[in-house]
């Protein structure tokens, strides 16, 4: 039908193509002005006649009509929009939307509306929406008609339907048709296939719509449907099982973040760096001055702020880790224990300056417009942020591994550390190679505070926070080894986030930490061990 | 036996440090409580109290000496022992409340009122007679080191590996205790203390007897620790620190040996806490904060660890130091603590006391040398003098 009268109107559209508005304004307007006349009885036939012509601007004048707002001029019959309360009226002209002054009260007869009328007109603009010119206005009203299923809406999905080319629209009309067929007392088979076409889509919305289908649901019916809901909860459970690693994940890609630099430190130079967290601290407070910076004088880079970050922070850490080592460790190598507690008391003595400098609150790091938001895929909601980290920390880490396997500075390091002497002996700098890997493994840990100023408050006690994890990261995949840092970061996340349902976030922390000092006593080096002499070192 | 044991753990610095414990218990009661407030020898409570909980820091830093300083252990858990052997004693002080808080529940402590729970949880039992909270304030500790070293040493995790993972278990017992569900009084911890055996624990006459009661906890366990480490065992102990294999390779059972220190060590730590509970009227899960273990190993290292009276020092030092800063200069006492942990690495590896006994022992065997040196010149002269 609908079709009939688009081919028609398009004719028609065609035909007179010269003056095509005023044709369709002068039709429209007597259509309106057709309600000032109609009897209640009657009415629906002229809301009908008024969807059909498909024109937007019928909406909100069905919603006027629906919500009592339209009035007749007396005088010429003219009906018009109106608002306001009390003995005057402001008028508005429906087609051309114009304001047309004010009228008394008394001059105006309301067009009549009862609840025949009000169903009729909700109907209408159902279905209006539905056939709406917009993509996006069908796509809003096919949903809003899946959330709340209404067996009066199903002729109008039926008809959308029917002239639906969209493939995305179509498929929410479908399952939107399915829900409502279910509350419809349409015939059992009808609702066999839908129950049937529910169970293919799956999704949590469905759950509620089905289980309150099967308490006043044919007996015939009550088997397909609990088949549906079995079927479509398990799937459900397994995308959360989804979730669940997708958060794992996350978590890893953080651990491996703050890890990742005292891989470097601890695992390729055995030096205990109590300061390292301190590292990320000040690699947060980098992103932020950058971004007081952007936001005071260039406020159009915001968006840019963190990769201007990157480098600072990578610039600014890398100088204290390079001092650090200079002005304290190089005189305690050899004392492990002992540079533990030096490095502690630089980490107490960064600390208190930020806080000295920056105040003991959180200072506020915005996100730029690409990390803010989240997408859906299937039954995963994943967040822009989260993913950039993951995506980040990939990144570091195949760039560190890159630095230490591929490039001769690389080379120098993995020589200073396997035999000092023979190093030594073969013209390398040792010295010079110590404060080196020790300035990266720090900057690496500012930029890791790049990245974690995203997702985590940025006060003095940020890497506090960090300092157990990723020492328990890099215990747990073996010093000495990148890989290890890898697996060890992701495992120990996707393994918390296992454990949080059942155990509560704190209590699966706890069994974490109780599991990694077990796993030490069973592989003392780690899940990737160093063999042969170096272990002995 | 005894008797062997306690002439051969003593040397003149153990006696003189036992001597002036003995003294300072006997002398800073009567001081408090017999003279007149205006007397000028008159001690203060308040001074009382923190010294009391100086001692208790020093007892704490001796338990680690003797892991630390003596055996090689850097345990970074050390605060765990004496925050769960404070746990232990305030759970004996909240029972002893009884019907007098604010719920007025006899059996229940208020916190558990509040959290609607409606009987005693199983650990809480017996923790109403002091002899049992005693037991447990030794035995907890104890035996979760004896646990944790168990599986530790046996597998031959040592070095900076054990001290993280010591680390990791104190971590773990701080997020377990911040917990609700635990029974421990969560977040707050346990506080509003009454009485103790029957005596009113804000009174002059308690703290001034808690204080003396620390002061001979300390002196025991000088002359305990000095007795183990003056014996063979002790010397075995020094040897596998300073060559682990070797020791092993000559026959010793060196993670026995490693367990018996630590167990020793968490007990010593336990009995600190439950001594440094009453004395503060608080114990809450901030205690098993890593950051607090690891500056119980400051105080011992600037006292000079493989001494033991260098760590008695360095906690009274250190702490006399923090409660003077931070009530001048709050903001700088993080910067002067932190300056102390690199100085101390850097420049004091032997902490004060061992620095002064090297020196001390130079000037000895200079003094010694010159004197041999002179007798060999006196000797080498008189067959001239004779001619």
């Amino acid at each position: 039908m609908y079709r009939f009268i688009q081919t028609v109107l398009m004719a028609l559209f065609l035909t007179v193509a010269a003056t095509p508005w005023v044709r369709a304004e002068e039709g429209l307007r007597d259509l309106v002005n057709a309600l000032g006349e109609a009897k209640l009885s009657n009415m629906d036939e002229h809301i009908a006649a008024l969807a059909r012509t498909g024109d937007p601007k019928v909406v909100p004048i069905l919603e006027a009509l629906g919500e009592g707002n339209l009035y007749a001029r007396k005088a010429d019959g003219q009906v018009f929009l109106t608002d306001g309360t009390g003995s005057k009226l402001a008028l508005t002209d429906p087609v051309s939307g114009d304001s047309a002054g004010e009228a008394p009260k008394t001059a105006l007869s309301k067009v009549k509306v009862n609840n025949s009328v009000r169903r009729a007109v909700r109907t209408a603009l159902g279905s209006l929406t539905l056939l709406s010119p917009d993509r996006d206005a069908r796509l809003k009203a096919a949903k809003s008609v899946l959330q709340s299923p209404d067996a009066d809406a199903l002729d109008a999905v039926e008809n959308a339907l029917a002239a639906e080319k969209d493939a995305e629209v179509r498929a929410l009309l479908e399952q939107a048709r399915a829900t409502s067929l279910l509350v419809s007392d349409r015939p059992v088979e009808e609702k066999r296939q839908a129950i049937r076409m529910m169970k293919q889509r799956g999704g949590r919305d469905a759950l509620p719509v089905l289980s309150s289908a099967l308490g006043s649901a044919d007996e015939a019916l009550k088997p397909d449907i609990e088949a549906a809901l079995a079927n479509i909860e398990q799937t459900q459970a397994l995308w959360a099982a989804g979730q669940n690693v997708w958060y794992g994940l996350s978590l890893g890609s953080v651990l491996l973040l703050a890890a990742i630099g005292l891989a470097i430190t601890f695992g390729v130079m055995g030096i205990i760096n109590m300061a390292h967290g301190e590292m990320v601290m000040l690699g947060a407070y980098t992103t932020f001055l950058v971004q007081e910076v952007v936001r005071n004088s260039y406020p159009g880079l915001f968006d840019w702020s963190l990769a201007i970050a990157l480098p600072l922070a990578f610039l600014v850490t890398g100088a204290v880790g390079f001092a650090i080592e200079r002005g304290v460790i190089r005189f305690l190598y050899g004392r492990p224990l002992e540079t533990l507690l030096a490095t502690w008391g630089i980490s107490l003595i960064l600390q208190q300056s930020v806080r000295t400098i920056f105040g003991p609150t959180n200072r506020e790091v915005g996100n730029p417009s690409w990390m803010s938001g989240a997408f859906e895929l299937g039954g995963l909601t994943i967040t822009w942020n989260r993913l950039w980290i993951i995506l980040f920390a990939l990144a570091v880490f195949a760039a560190l591994l890159f630095l230490l396997k591929k490039t001769r500075m690389g080379l120098q390091m993995r020589a200073v550390t396997q035999n000092r002497r023979m190093a030594s002996s073969m013209g390398i700098r040792t010295p010079w190679i110590d404060a080196l890997t020790f300035a990266l493994g720090s900057g690496i840990a500012g930029m890791a505070g790049v990245a974690l100023s995203q997702i985590d408050n940025v006060s003095p006690n940020l890497g506090q926070g960090y300092i157990i994890d990723s020492f328990m990261v890099v215990v747990f995949g073996g010093v000495g080894n990148l890989w290890g840092t890898l697996v060890g970061a992701f495992s120990l996340g996707i393994l918390n986030k296992f454990l949080e349902p059942y155990a509560g976030a704190v209590l699966g922390k706890i069994l974490v930490l109780v599991l990694i000092i077990l796993f030490i006593q069973k592989r003392p080096r780690g899940l990737f061990a160093l063999k042969g002499r170096a272990v002995e070192a | 036996m005894i008797t062997s044991f306690l002439v051969k753990s003593l040397d003149r610095t153990i006696i003189t440090a036992v001597a002036i414990l003995l003294g300072l218990a006997a002398l800073v009661p009567a001081l408090n409580l017999m003279t007149a407030p205006d007397h000028p020898l008159h001690v203060p409570t308040y001074l009382v109290s923190l010294f009391g909980k100086y001692l208790t820091y020093a007892l704490l830093a001796l338990a680690l000496d003797l892991v630390w300083g003596f055996c090689g252990i850097l345990s970074l858990g050390h605060a765990a022992f004496f925050a769960l052997g404070g746990y232990a004693m305030g759970m004996y002080l909240m029972r002893q409340i009884g019907a007098r808080g604010s719920y007025g529940n006899p059996l229940l402590p208020d916190f558990m009122v509040f959290l609607n729970w409606k009987e005693l949880p199983w650990f809480w039992y017996g923790f109403d007679m002091f002899w049992f909270a005693a037991l447990m304030v030794v035995l907890v500790p104890g035996l979760i080191a004896f646990v944790f070293g168990w599986f530790a040493f046996r597998s031959r995790v040592n070095g900076v590996y054990l001290s993280i993972i010591t680390q990791a278990m104190t971590y773990a017992l701080l997020l377990a205790f911040f917990r609700n569900d635990m029974g421990f009084g969560g977040n707050n911890g346990l506080t509003d203390f009454k009485d103790i055996l029957g005596f009113n624990i804000q009174a002059d006459g308690t703290r001034a007897a808690l204080f003396a009661a620390s002061a001979l906890a300390l002196a025991v366990s000088l002359v305990i620790t000095s007795g183990i480490v003056r014996s063979k065992f002790g010397k075995v102990l020094v040897a596998l620190r300073d060559a682990e294999s070797r020791t092993r390779f000559l026959g010793y059972r060196v993670e026995h040996m490693k367990l018996f220190a630590f167990t020793v060590s968490a007990m010593m730590a336990g009995v600190a806490g439950a001594l440094y509970v009453p004395q503060v009227g608080i114990i809450n899960p901030g205690e098993f904060d890593p950051g607090n273990s690891i500056e119980v190993v400051i105080w011992t290292a600037v006292g000079g660890r493989g001494t033991l009276i260098g760590p008695i020092i360095g906690a009274v030092l250190v702490n006399g130091g923090k409660s003077i800063f931070t009530a001048a200069f709050p903001e700088f006492w993080l910067f002067a603590l932190g300056g102390l942990f690199v100085l101390v690495t850097l420049f004091l590896p032997k902490g004060v006391v061992g620095t002064l006994q090297q020196h001390l022992a130079r000037r000895r065997a200079n003094r010694e040398a010159a004197r041999k040196n002179g007798e060999a010149e006196f000797a080498a002269a008189e067959p001239m003098a004779a001619e």
